[in-house]
């Protein structure tokens, strides 16, 4: 056949390069390609990418620049400082301590929980759902169970629990905690779709073939479903950033000394602080609102990516 | 249907056993003991420990375990540290704000949630839809504790039309008035939660009424000449239902989970609020009985949402 064909083709090696390179552009796009020629397709995205990016690098950055404890300290001639002067510019808060400082710090503080947390909770949530759901049968069974039982724990109380049992906690352990118990959303994510894909004919392919449990799970089934690890770590993102910041707000999260978007929001529990000096919490409100917005628009855009059918930038 | 209703109570029975050990052993982990507060601080320490041999806090810990779930069948949960009252009276008086909160938040999110749904379903991809989906993205992605301080921002304290704290007036007198007032302030908790609580319901119920739209049945009512608005409310919207009411228990837990917040930021004093004071004054008892109990609803919740499910789909049920 392969001799049958080379007799018979006429094709000159320019033609060849050619065919190649159209069939090359022809081809299904690398996924990094689509994503990013959907973000183009849409400016808002485009947008919502920068403000994420640009915010998270500013906070970063901006953070090393400030004396935390320094900034903790009480200045009582600064009390409850009105915002937009040339020295505070978002006000001070009760001790006397900048809020836009805080806000700073707080920021890198809860973000920088909140990629740790998606990190750990993510990649155990993965393995757990690929696992369970390849290994059909007892395993899949009895990590079911175990995910009920996750399931039904009262997280809020629990987490509360532990934080209070600890006796000294600092953001590492904190996320630790959270990760206890937040991975059960994208474990049943990853299981579903691992069940569906491990049916498939490659994968049967490669079993008859002898290839290794472990080596089907992560270098083939994997990568299949990367496109929907990728839509849902940036999703539970947004979401991780609620969890820090809530458990902040009620007071069992970062200990008071370090600032957090949460602690800052717990100003407005006192009810002179809500109303008239809405500088101290308002801010890092909408901080979070705007930042859980933009992250989230940015999970549905590659999750448009990811679902060719409703893709709307054009793959070149 | 009652061998899976069967089975489903089977596998309960060792959850709710291990989350009686975790718990129990969380109890023993903190610190303090069951006399502390209750105890004259000049008491003789031999005279302490004495008590707490009687009382078998040096028994082994599987017999402590073995008589505190006695205790727990008998409806003895101890006493609080705080309030130097048994915790079972505690508790009886907060649970009623908690669930009566619960259960006004979830109606309102099934009146919000089902007619959006269908709606959105019924006009896929024209600009009803578009506004619905944008709608239940934003409630969706916002944290819900910002929400709820921002709402009682702007609607209790700068626009003065709730009530920002407790659960009932402290004039309040007479049967209608009792009611009112418990009415009026469990009314800007329960909207919130109810309007930033739609997304599961109406995505679920949209892409339920569009699967149905193209199905058989539908088209055969089309073709006999059924109004468009009759084939909407009683062909594809009760067909829906019961998998609908299925989320009545998942949204139990997740109310009483959001109850922590959300009675934080209104001073509404129900389990969650009982819950963070019995925290901060490390009141053990009181706390144990709490995350047991929020621990057995969420169970019954998933439950309630499991057999419902399993009278849906028969696929699910194990003959």
């Amino acid at each position: 056949m392969a001799e049958n064909f080379e007799q018979h083709s006429d094709i000159s090696a320019a033609d060849l390069a050619r065919l190649s390179q159209e069939a090359q552009a022809e081809a299904t796009p690398s996924t990094a390609k689509i994503i990013w020629s959907e973000f183009k397709a849409d400016r808002p995205a485009m947008a919502a990418l920068f403000i994420i990016v640009g915010f998270i690098v500013f906070v970063m950055v901006g953070a090393l620049f400030i004396d935390t404890p320094k900034m903790m300290e009480t200045n009582i001639m600064a009390y409850f400082n009105q915002p937009f002067t040339p020295e505070f510019w978002l006000g001070a808060d009760s001790g006397g301590r900048s809020v836009a400082k805080q806000l700073i710090v707080g920021s890198r503080n809860s973000i920088g929980i909140a990629i740790g947390l998606t990190i750990i909770s993510s990649t155990f949530g993965i393995c757990w759902g690929l696992i369970s759901g390849y290994f059909n049968g007892y395993i899949d069974w009895g990590m079911q169970r175990v995910y009920d039982f996750m399931m039904m724990l009262p997280m809020t109380m629990m987490i509360i629990v532990l934080v209070t049992i600890i006796p000294h906690y600092n953001s590492v352990t904190l996320t630790f905690i959270f990760s206890i118990f937040y991975w059960e959303g994208t474990s049943r994510l990853i299981r579903s779709r691992t069940l569906a894909e491990s049916e498939k004919d490659y994968v049967a392919a490669s079993r008859t073939s002898g290839t290794s449990h472990w080596k089907i799970i992560f270098r083939e089934i994997m990568p299949n479903i990367s496109s929907l690890i990728i839509v849902d770590c940036t999703l539970s993102f947004a979401e991780n950033i609620g969890v820090e910041t809530g458990l902040s707000y009620l007071g069992f999260g970062l200990p008071s000394q370090t600032p957090s978007l949460g602690t800052m929001i717990s100003n407005a529990n006192d009810p002179n602080n809500i109303t008239q000096y809405w500088w101290t919490w308002l801010p890092a409100a909408l901080e979070i609102i705007i930042l859980c917005l933009a992250i989230s628009y940015v999970g549905q855009v590659l999750r448009r990516a990811a679902d060719a059918s409703q893709r709307q930038g054009a793959a070149d | 249907m009652w061998k899976t209703i069967l089975r489903r109570f089977l596998i309960m029975i060792p959850e709710v056993i291990i989350l009686s050990l975790l718990v129990f052993l969380l109890a023993k982990a903190m610190p303090g003991d069951p006399f502390t507060g209750s105890i004259n601080p000049k008491a003789d320490p031999q005279q302490i420990k004495h008590l707490m041999r009687m009382n078998g806090l040096y028994d082994p810990w599987y017999q402590q375990y073995w008589n505190w779930v006695v205790h727990l069948f008998h409806g003895n949960l101890g006493n609080s540290y705080q309030y130097q009252e048994p915790v079972t009276r505690l508790i009886e008086g907060r649970a009623g704000n908690t669930l009566w909160l619960a259960l006004f938040t979830m109606i309102l999110t099934y009146v919000f949630a089902l007619p959006m749904g269908v709606f959105a379903g019924r006009h896929e991809g024209k600009l009803p839809d578009t506004i619905i989906r944008v709608y239940t993205y934003v409630t969706y992605c916002i944290p819900f504790f910002v929400i709820l301080v921002i709402g009682i921002w702007i609607f209790g304290y700068v626009l003065g039309w709730f009530p920002t704290t407790g659960s009932i007036s402290s004039d309040a007198s007479g049967w209608l008035h009792t009611v009112g007032s418990r009415f009026y302030h469990i009314l800007l908790p329960g909207l919130l939660g109810a309007l930033f609580g739609t997304v599961n319901i109406v995505q679920y119920l949209r892409s339920e009424v569009i699967d149905a739209k193209h199905s058989d049945y539908v088209r055969t009512a089309r073709s006999k000449g059924v109004p468009n608005r009759d084939i909407y409310l009683h062909h594809i919207f009760r067909n829906s239902l019961l998998p609908i009411a299925a989320f009545a228990g998942y949204s139990i837990t997740g109310l009483l989970n959001g109850s922590i917040f959300t009675e934080t930021v209104f001073s509404y004093p129900g389990m969650g609020l009982l819950f963070v004071n019995s925290i901060s004054y490390r009141d053990y008892t009181v706390i144990t009985a709490l995350v047991l109990i929020y621990g057995i609803l969420n169970l019954l919740g998933t439950l309630l949402s499991d057999i419902i499910l399993s009278i849906v789909d028969p696929r699910i049920r194990i003959e």
